[in-house]
């Protein structure tokens, strides 16, 4: 036996790996990362490690946890070719691991600009050394331009207020937040940065950069022109497949599995941003997510099927935002749906309930200070994957407990 | 040290909810079951420090409104990612139609 062999050890292969352990795997567990740190969170990147005291690691393991429950953590190396033949995984240094099951757990990278002009003042966030690159820039008197209104950059753009900065937001799309969230749920985003003082430019490509290593000069196609000590690049991510894809695994939009987490190869699976997999609740719709709770579950289901389990993923997507004092949560994907019930809540929260054309409630979009919305889209998200058809009229009345449609 | 404290009148807490509970400078958290039982935790989730009295109930388990980390909030096991430190629980009587925690 030659064990379990994880590429990737971010929250999924992270996750993964502790997970073979409590179901009580007792060969090799190896988990194989590019980057020097332990394995750890993500999401507070663009937050408080943006904002608070000095920025640490979250570790999702310690050394002593690793060590405690044998999982061979290799890091600063990259996995750079799959033997399916040999069940061999070749290392950046030369050296190769073999493997009984093998889980991609390879994540996604930030996508490029592909524009001309960009030079060390124009950075990307997705690592933590990344995150202490762009910090040791904000604060006071900082010029700060941040290229695209979605997540990454809306975060990035509130943690830089806190510290002082100057910050611009440029989006190409007509608003902010176009994927995934609806537009009244945006403009209440949108409109919380301008308070704070963040000047939003949308629907503005962008002409030119020129970058001369001391700041950026970003010229707009309507000819205004922006210039800032520091421009972090925030437009989407794309997924890591090339070692997958190199050993003749399908590609589509990321290293395509089946529900269990499967490729075509039965000994190698895939999990977390790197992957593109059908979600039953949209009638087997192909999706890749990009999201911390869908790289942890994915994680642990990739470590039950890698043990023998014939496990479908069913989880509803979900993922949440903090914004100055907001909060966001979205479960389900709102595209899904065609007709729209609000249910307003206290302090100014309230929640979306995105309904299919047969009155099944497929997403919940909910927005308000702290955790106001948190238990109501949770239970949302329990009503979707019991795939309820709730009357609107009960949905939209806060007098009507959500806890009592999950009943019915 | 081990005084009891006045919480909230029982019928405070729906069943199968649960209450936040400031009492000298902590915080803490009140629970009332499905079966009537009233049960009490330290306030904050083991994770990041997020006040669990905004989370939801579903049977003993209470999941922190941030993170989803779950709690048996009878015992205080943390049940599974990303909580893996056990949450502190307090004793707990209902005397006269008012819940009483013991802390100390």
């Amino acid at each position: 036996m030659t064990g379990m062999l994880i590429i990737g050890a971010g929250e999924c292969g992270g996750r993964a790996a502790l997970a073979l352990r409590d179901l009580g795997y007792d060969g090799r567990v190896t988990l194989v990362g590019d980057e020097p740190h332990l394995p750890y969170e993500r999401p507070p990147l663009s937050k408080e490690a943006m904002s608070g005291e000095a920025p640490s690691i979250k570790a999702i393991a310690t050394d002593a946890v690793l060590a405690e429950r044998a999982i061979r953590h290799i890091h600063s190396v990259l996995a750079v070719a799959i033997d399916r033949a040999a069940h061999t995984v070749q290392l950046s240094g030369g050296s190769s691991l073999s493997y009984d099951k093998l889980l991609l757990a390879t994540g996604s990278v930030p996508r490029k600009l592909p524009m001309p002009g960009l030079g060390s003042r124009c950075v990307y966030l997705r690592t933590f050394n990344d995150a202490l690159a762009i910090r040791a820039h904000l604060g006071s008197e900082r010029r700060v331009a941040i290229i695209g209104g979605g997540f990454i950059g809306l975060e990035l753009a509130a943690s830089a207020r806190k510290l002082g900065a100057t910050v611009t937001v440029i989006e190409a799309q007509q608003r902010i937040l176009m994927r995934g969230v609806p537009a009244e749920i945006a403009g209440i985003i949108h409109k919380a940065h301008e308070a704070e003082g963040v000047a939003i430019r949308t629907g503005q490509g962008i002409a030119a950069i020129a970058d001369d290593g001391k700041e950026v000069a970003i010229a707009l196609a309507d000819g205004q022109k922006i210039v800032a000590d520091l421009a972090v690049i925030g437009i989407g991510a794309v997924p890591v497949t090339t070692l997958a894809a190199e050993a003749g695994l399908a590609i589509d939009n990321g290293i395509a599995v089946d529900e269990h987490l499967r490729t075509a190869d039965p000994d190698i699976f895939a999990a977390g941003d790197c992957c593109s997999f059908p979600l039953a609740i949209y009638g087997g719709r192909r999706v890749r997510l990009e999201a911390w709770r869908n790289a942890q579950e994915q994680g642990a289901l990739a470590a039950r099927n890698m043990l023998g389990g014939n496990e479908a993923h069913a989880a509803v997507p979900w993922f949440w935002s903090d914004q100055y004092g907001l909060t966001l949560q979205i479960a389900g994907l709102s595209d899904e749906g065609k007709n729209v019930v609000r249910r307003d809540l206290d302090d100014g929260a309230f929640i979306l309930f995105h309904l299919a054309g047969d009155g099944r409630l497929v997403a919940a979009s909910g927005i308000g200070p702290g955790n106001a919305v948190a238990r109501d889209i949770r239970l949302a998200e329990m009503l979707i994957a019991k795939r309820a058809s709730p009357a609107p009229e009960a949905l939209g009345s806060q007098a009507v407990k959500l806890k009592s449609l999950l009943a019915a | 040290m081990s005084d009891w404290v006045e919480a909230c009148a029982a019928g405070d807490i729906d069943e199968e909810d649960v209450m936040r509970f400031d009492h000298s400078g902590l915080t803490y958290a009140i629970y009332r079951s499905p079966d009537d039982e009233y049960f009490a935790t330290d306030g904050l989730c083991t994770h990041e420090k997020v006040h669990l009295a905004e989370g939801l109930v579903m049977d003993d388990i209470i999941e922190c409104p941030k993170h989803n980390g779950r709690f048996n909030y009878k015992t205080g096991d943390a049940r599974g990612a990303p909580v893996c430190v056990n949450l502190k629980t307090y004793p707990v009587k209902v005397d006269a139609g008012k819940v009483l925690i013991q802390i100390g």
